[in-house]
């Protein structure tokens, strides 16, 4: 069984993000980037997966500028076992449908019965990407899991999603498609040997407008602000008497 | 001139980075507190390093260690170094000076040593010869197979995590035209030899955890074969090797000085007085704009030294620079951070006070600030002899 982690290179979630007056986007110029933080658990997950012998391979995909590159390398340092880096020439607007076709087509070609990815991207927070994509592979679905379980056959699986009314425990049939929560598991760092390793492991180029998809924008960004540093401000308060009168001063209650 | 990093070199910043957040320090408060590190934490930490392929990084692959380049193991000091000196020591570099192991010495210390089985300290300093090293006192005398030492070592750095100690004994003296001159000889001495016992040392405003030692040699007969290097030559092996060890000085100082630069950074962007943020008063702000610049400054010497290294041409002087404007930067970067932060830095609640106090031996050890400018001038003004 193959397994398709597809990853997103989005701002470091540590840094604090600062919007381009010009453009009035995000400011990426010189700002740190990182893997996803959802998608390390999806690269996470799918390691152990391949550790139990579940799972023949294990294939990281992502979509971007020759700098995803950089990316991929990490997933490949985490111990995944080779990358599809599907290029594009500048920074585009790519949007979850335009995603969905892209990865839709590499999972068939790889005939991968399993795919692993990120809730959601913490850049845009669109949380659609999976969805579409089981829509577009008719693949069975299971968003927000906390705990994944393959059968014993390997013909399905058995899920516990986190939803508002507290845990829903599902299984699915292969060929299927998970979008993964924080608890999920507890991504590993890189260790040193497997970053040098890295580099040796296969990476495979396609250029974006090989896949003959439309690519034009459906949705369009109208404007982004920044949060104000103000209300950033967190306050500790000793009693629940204190935080009453807090909440009162402010006027939210 | 190229000056961006390799995306391995950043895989390895962030895995280190990563490590020394989650595994070093959330122990800090504890170890500043008490002074000691417990054995099984110890143990645990040093378990993880070794698991991540973060043990003995400085020595080569093909005997187990990490097998990085100079300016890489710099940018991977640099993270260790923002945590307490005591809890990242337990990610061992060994001294790169086991290097000059031969025959069985090979799979007796150096491989072992990279392992993480045995750790080693090293022992040149004595209450009478510190920065004038050659005047040492303890001496070493061939008796058949057999190096009868005698004297004392002061100063030496964790002894107490130590299987063995590299010593340096006078073992001769050579007429030279400048006068006689002590010949020096570097042994392995296993801790338990009869004849050498370590005695607690001093307590040091420096580095909470990490402690240093007295030994006493006495008739303490040493074979032949526990020679490192050759007999005599010991200041040979010290030079090869021991250069490397001021650039992770500095590097370790490069990181400490980031820590508190973002701590007063953070500070004055948040702390009102006078009805605004202290970073929005002159005073303030041009304090934080020449700390990042002095910051840049050992950065760039440090990792250009670094790069000198790797490319097997970095000069005494290309270290001494580096060592010297780091740790003279780290003492200017956490004063003044301690400064923008009031009162409040000099409490223990912050790391800064621990930064401040732990910056002082870095311009004592491993060759003073004054040893340092002596070999930067002296190399300007030897062609002039
Ligand atoms: C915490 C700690 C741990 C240490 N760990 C080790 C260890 O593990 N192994 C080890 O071998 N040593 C160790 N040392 C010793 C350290 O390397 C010495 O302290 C250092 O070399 C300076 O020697 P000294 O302290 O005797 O000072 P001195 O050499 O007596 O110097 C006193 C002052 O005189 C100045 N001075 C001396 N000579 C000159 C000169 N020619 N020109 C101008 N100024 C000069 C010095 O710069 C200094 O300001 C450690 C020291 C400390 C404090």
């Amino acid at each position: 069984m193959k397994i398709i982690i597809p990853i997103k290179r989005v701002l470091d979630p540590y840094t604090q993000a600062r919007v381009n007056k010009q453009t009035q986007l995000v400011d990426l110029t010189n700002a740190k980037m990182a893997m996803n933080p959802f998608c390390e658990i999806a690269v996470e997950e799918a390691l152990k997966i391949k550790e139990s012998n579940a799972a023949s391979e294990t294939i990281a995909v992502s979509i971007g500028t020759e700098k995803t590159i950089d990316t991929l390398r990490t997933a490949l340092a985490m111990g995944v076992d080779r990358a599809i880096f599907v290029k594009t020439d500048s920074e585009l607007d790519l949007q979850p449908l335009h995603l969905g076709k892209i990865l839709a087509n590499i999972v068939k070609r790889e005939e991968a019965q399993l795919v692993i990815m990120g809730k959601q991207a913490v850049d845009n927070d669109n949380n659609q990407t999976g969805q579409i994509l089981s829509g577009l592979l008719d693949y069975s679905l299971g968003t927000f899991i906390s705990k994944f379980q393959l059968s014993d056959d390997g013909k399905s699986v058995e899920v516990c999603r986190e939803i508002d009314s507290g845990i829903e425990t599902r299984q699915l049939n292969l060929p299927t498609i998970v979008t993964v929560d924080l608890r999920l598991n507890e991504p590993r760092y890189a260790s040193l040997p497997n970053i040098m390793k890295a580099r040796s492991k296969p990476l495979e180029t396609i250029e974006i407008s090989s896949f003959d998809i439309d690519i034009s924008p459906r949705v369009k960004v109208i404007s982004v602000e920044e949060s104000g540093t103000k209300d950033r401000a967190s306050k500790q308060v000793q009693s629940a008497e204190e935080l009453f009168s807090e909440l009162s001063q402010l006027g939210v209650l | 001139m190229e000056f961006s990093l390799s995306s391995e070199q950043e895989m390895i910043i962030d895995t280190v980075s990563s490590f020394v957040e989650q595994e070093l320090y959330p122990h800090e408060d504890e170890v500043e507190k008490t002074n000691h590190i417990d054995a099984s934490l110890a143990e645990s930490i040093k378990q993880k390093a070794i698991n991540l392929g973060l043990y003995a990084t400085n020595m080569p692959v093909k005997y187990g260690g990490g097998g990085l380049d100079t300016l890489t193991l710099c940018l991977l000091e640099k993270e260790l170094g923002k945590a307490n000196f005591g809890l990242q020591y337990i990610v061992a570099r060994p001294s790169n000076i086991l290097m000059a192991c031969k025959d069985e010495q090979i799979d007796k210390y150096l491989v072992p040593t990279i392992r993480g089985e045995k750790v080693d300290c090293l022992a040149m300093t004595e209450p009478n010869a510190g920065s004038d090293v050659r005047s040492m006192k303890c001496r070493a005398e061939l008796d058949g197979e057999y190096f009868v030492i005698n004297g004392s070592k002061h100063f030496i750095s964790h002894a107490d995590m130590a299987d063995y100690v590299i010593l340096f004994a006078a073992s001769g003296v050579e007429e030279t035209s400048r006068g006689a001159k002590k010949k020096i000889t570097s042994f392995l001495v296993d801790m338990g030899t009869p004849g050498f016992s370590v005695e607690t040392g001093y307590n040091s405003v420096s580095h909470r955890g990490y402690h240093n030692f007295i030994l006493n040699f006495d008739n303490c007969r040493v074979h032949e074969s526990q020679v490192l290097g050759e007999v005599d030559h010991g200041f040979d092996i010290a030079n090869e090797w021991l250069g490397a060890t001021r650039l992770s000085v500095a590097a370790m100082c490069l990181g400490r000085a980031e820590r508190a630069l973002q701590i007063a950074t953070e500070w004055a962007a948040t702390r009102e007085q006078f009805g605004q943020t202290i970073g929005k008063f002159q005073g303030v702000s041009f304090k934080l704009a020449d700390m990042s610049m002095e910051l840049q400054a050992a950065e760039l010497l440090t990792l250009r030294a670094a790069w000198n290294d790797s490319q097997g041409k970095m000069t005494n002087s290309d270290a001494a620079m580096a060592k010297l404007k780091a740790t003279e930067m780290l003492a200017m970067v956490s004063d003044e951070a301690i400064q923008i932060l009031g009162g409040m830095g000099l409490m223990d609640e912050l790391p800064l006070e621990r930064i401040w106090r732990d910056h002082r031996v870095e311009r004592i050890w491993d060759g003073t600030s004054e040893i340092q400018r002596h070999i930067i001038s002296r190399s300007l003004l030897r062609p002039f002899e």
